[in-house]
């Protein structure tokens, strides 16, 4: 008799999810409609992108680089045991490019975008600025929403370009530091395997992380309520959720390029 | 006899099982200043956002100028809304824009004018309110009630047939307060339909041609300043009485 009460709550807890995944879905698959629909609001989408996109470079960059050479020294500690140290350049390419990059990039926008996002749509909803929006003949979720979700969707691969280069370029002063190797060199070895199906599905996957970090964030915004506790309860929860749909999203993604593109996988 | 400018036919609606409106009646000839009276939690918000399509009733219509809104999509309602202003309670402003650009924001949405016309025009609603040099601050540099007066500019943008006011006093001192209310009765003079919130009585008597005491989501009094003052409704009698709050 006591186990109903906690299978109960499980009941209700998970009920909450689907509840709560059912108005995401939603939300997510307005925002496409209205995308299509004018006006397109092409001057928001702009200034979005440059908020999203230009200003987390230096952060993209950064950890690219920092990332590029951490990765190559675990690589070098390991392929020197088997003297295949040629092979680091093209290893850590390989890595990058293919999945440590594009998920970092996710992981990274997530957590700067996801949280801006969701903090200043609350606060929006808090202040009545939506309302406001509305009362000016203004579609709020097109203006809000829509912009920021496009925003992020064409800022991601961009931004994965950044992580990538930042990454090889990272793994070559690494590597220039250790062995002395030329840039040229460098740069050749880690083209040397890569493909246009390395490239391209693993880079445009990322249109998806920004989906994700769009839609959860402006749902989260949307649906603030509570006051300045809620902003700050939106703000957390944008980063955790898009950072959770992203990982899960990412397994789904991987799958589904090694359908279509089976090199990939070999 | 002309067409009201705002009517609600027996509109009902209901937050988390609670009935905020029951079954609310009125109507607004134009250019006549309408003040709704009431404790707070009455309802008087909720009516308001009713009017202007925020809010949809669970039962009941709202007409503006004769144009039946419940029943509006969104594009429709968007025609409706453009001729209307809404003073917000705490102005609204959009925080990531300038007092300016706020003004200025439904100009750009809904205008051809050029960019120099719409500076120039946003500067003359500013001015109206006497904030005519606080164009390029943000709105976080601003007072409480600079605040209410650069919203009140953003609201008469477009010269709106109707403007929707909700609580214009709150939060001000009663000098700000009385300039808010003159600036509400000049609108009125140039033919602007008012529907005015409020719990602050002299600003109603002030403002007002018609005043209406709304409680549990009924009226339970309306006519002149000088009808409610001679209702026998202790509600009215003591809600007249008082001075109200800013």
């Amino acid at each position: 008799m006591q186990t109903l009460p906690v299978t109960d709550r499980v009941g209700s807890f998970v009920l909450a999810c689907f509840e709560w995944a059912g108005a995401l879905a939603a939300f997510g698959g307005r925002a496409l409609v209205e995308a299509f629909r004018p006006p397109y609001e092409g001057s928001e989408i702009l200034r979005h992108l440059y908020q999203f996109g230009a200003r987390s470079a230096p952060l993209i960059l950064t950890s690219g680089f920092a990332i590029g050479v951490v990765l190559s020294l675990h690589t070098r500690a390991s392929l020197e045991r088997f003297g295949a140290q040629a092979m680091i350049p093209a290893g850590l390419a390989i890595a990058l490019i293919r999945e440590t990059g594009p998920l970092t990039a996710g992981l990274l926008v997530s957590g700067r975008v996801g949280a801006g996002i969701g903090a200043e749509l609350g606060a929006m909803k808090v202040t009545e600025q939506i309302d406001a929006l509305e009362a000016n003949a203004v579609d709020a979720f097109k203006f809000l929403a829509v912009t920021r979700i496009l925003a992020c969707m064409i800022a991601m691969p961009l931004l994965v370009i950044l992580i990538d280069f930042a990454g090889i370029f990272g793994g070559y002063v690494a590597e220039a530091v250790a062995s002395g190797m030329p840039w040229r060199l460098y740069f050749e070895r880690s083209f040397l395997l890569i493909g246009y199906s390395d490239f391209v599905p693993a880079t445009f996957k990322t249109v998806v992380f920004g989906f994700l970090i769009g839609c959860v964030s402006c749902y989260l915004g949307f649906t603030t309520s509570r006051g300045t506790e809620g902003v700050g309860d939106a703000s957390t929860r944008s980063v955790v959720a898009s950072s959770i749909l992203i990982i899960l999203a990412d397994v789904l993604l991987v799958k589904l390029i090694f359908f279509f593109y089976p090199q990939v996988s070999a | 006899m002309s067409e009201p400018a705002v009517r609600l036919d027996r509109v009902s609606k209901s937050f988390a099982g609670r009935k905020v409106l029951d079954e609310l009646s009125f109507d607004i000839p134009p250019a006549r200043a309408f003040c709704l009276l009431g404790r707070s939690g009455t309802g008087k918000s909720v009516a308001l956002r009713h009017i202007i399509g925020l809010v949809r009733p669970d039962a009941g219509k709202v007409f503006v100028e004769g144009r039946e809104i419940t029943s509006l999509d969104r594009r429709g309602l968007a025609d409706v809304r453009k001729r209307m202003g809404f003073l917000f309670q705490n102005a609204a402003l959009f925080d990531s824009m300038t007092v300016g650009d706020n003004v200025a924001f439904p100009m750009r949405r809904h205008t051809d004018w050029t960019e120099r016309d719409i500076r120039e025009r946003a500067t003359r609603k500013l001015a109206d309110v006497g904030l005519e040099r606080d164009y390029d601050k943000m709105p976080a540099e601003l007072s409480g009630g600079m605040q209410k007066r650069a919203g009140l500019a953003r609201a008469m943008a477009l010269d709106p047939s109707i403007l929707l006011v909700d609580e214009p006093s709150a939060g001000l001192d009663p000098m700000t307060s009385a300039e808010i209310d003159q600036l509400l009765v000049e609108r009125k003079k140039q033919g602007t339909t008012l529907v005015v919130v409020t719990h602050n009585i002299p600003g109603a008597r002030m403002i007002g041609d018609e005043l209406a005491m709304l409680n549990e989501g009924r009226i339970v009094a309306r006519g002149t300043a000088d009808d409610l003052d001679r209702s026998d409704d202790p509600l009215v009698q003591a809600f007249m009485r008082s001075e109200g709050g800013g």
